[in-house]
């Protein structure tokens, strides 16, 4: 075992107790790279917890952990927002003209992903365009 | 009667001469162990022998590997004969090659996470993310989080974190 996978052992090994799916653990750089599917935002929670007790503030930089909360096409998803409304753009881009908002604590349907940045969505009111996934939690 | 007695006991005697002269079955399937062990190929196979019959069973990566396993048991001296349970799993095929972002990207990509935090300062340079400027320790995680899912190949966090 390299001395990063010793370093982000308790990491590794919730990933791989947690039913991460297509869980990819790999080491490119100096920099683990830890990849998939989480079943629930809790699970990815825990995830990042541990990730910054180990690394305090992420300072130093050897762990990307690209693991996602699985929402599946038709799914409901709340806007967690902090307080204020979501943006829902005609594209998905903060330069893309914005056609709607869905209000903090709302829930809307998801339409499709089509990356991890950007969802495509559709509010209960008609509103449908692209909202920035981190503001969203799959129900 | 005394000549019967002295025959009987003499091929008792021999009997359990000729018996011991046989290796033991647990020293064989010993010694068949110890060569999976050392051959790397063979590792996931493993022996039992009962009465001379080495029964192989675990896995090994090839048609290949196998046929070496049942070979490999048969050279050992009390091994009479094989029965080859062992399965064929091949290794998993090796993980894709890691995909990093083109810098157009990652900086389109920063931009967007970045946003609503207005201290906050990103450069993008060859697959690397350099933050600076300061952050809410609220909000550290947060963007973090996104930023990461950006396929960057290193992210510098040089924030002050208020």
């Amino acid at each position: 075992m390299s001395a990063l996978q010793d370093k982000y052992k308790q990491l590794i090994d919730t990933a791989n107790a947690s039913g991460i799916s297509n869980l990819q653990v790999q080491e490119e750089g100096n920099v683990l790279h830890i990849d998939g599917e989480a079943p629930d935002g809790a699970t990815k929670d825990k995830l990042w917890e541990i990730y910054g007790k180990t690394d305090p503030d992420f300072r130093t930089g050897d762990v990307l952990m690209n693991v996602n909360v699985a929402a599946s096409t038709g799914s409901k998803a709340k806007v967690t927002t902090d307080s204020t409304n979501l943006n829902i753009r005609k594209g998905p881009g903060t330069d893309q003209p914005i056609v709607g908002k869905a209000a903090h604590n709302e829930i809307v349907t998801l339409l499709s992903k089509p990356n991890d940045q950007w969802w495509l969505i559709k509010t209960d009111g008609g509103a449908e365009g692209y909202a920035y996934a981190q503001y969203l939690s799959p129900q | 009667m005394k000549m019967i007695k002295i025959f009987s006991s003499a091929f008792l005697l021999m009997s359990v001469l000729l018996f011991s002269c046989a290796p033991k079955d647990s020293d064989v399937q010993v010694k068949v162990n110890e060569k999976f062990t050392a051959s790397p190929n063979l590792m996931g196979a493993s022996a039992t022998v009962a009465d001379g019959v080495a029964t192989l069973t675990g896995e090994v990566t090839d048609e290949v590997a196998k046929t070496e396993a049942e070979a490999s048991a048969k050279d050992v001296k009390g091994v009479k004969s094989v029965v080859n349970n062992l399965t064929v799993t091949p290794p998993p095929p090796p993980p894709p090659p890691m995909n990093v972002n083109p810098d157009s990207a990652l900086t389109q990509g920063v931009t967007d996470a970045t946003k609503d935090f207005p201290t906050v300062k990103a450069s993008v340079n060859n697959g690397e993310i350099t933050l600076t400027g300061s952050i809410k320790r609220a909000d550290l995680q947060k963007l973090m989080q996104t930023l990461n899912t950006l396929k960057p190949s290193k992210i510098n966090n040089q924030l002050t974190i208020k």
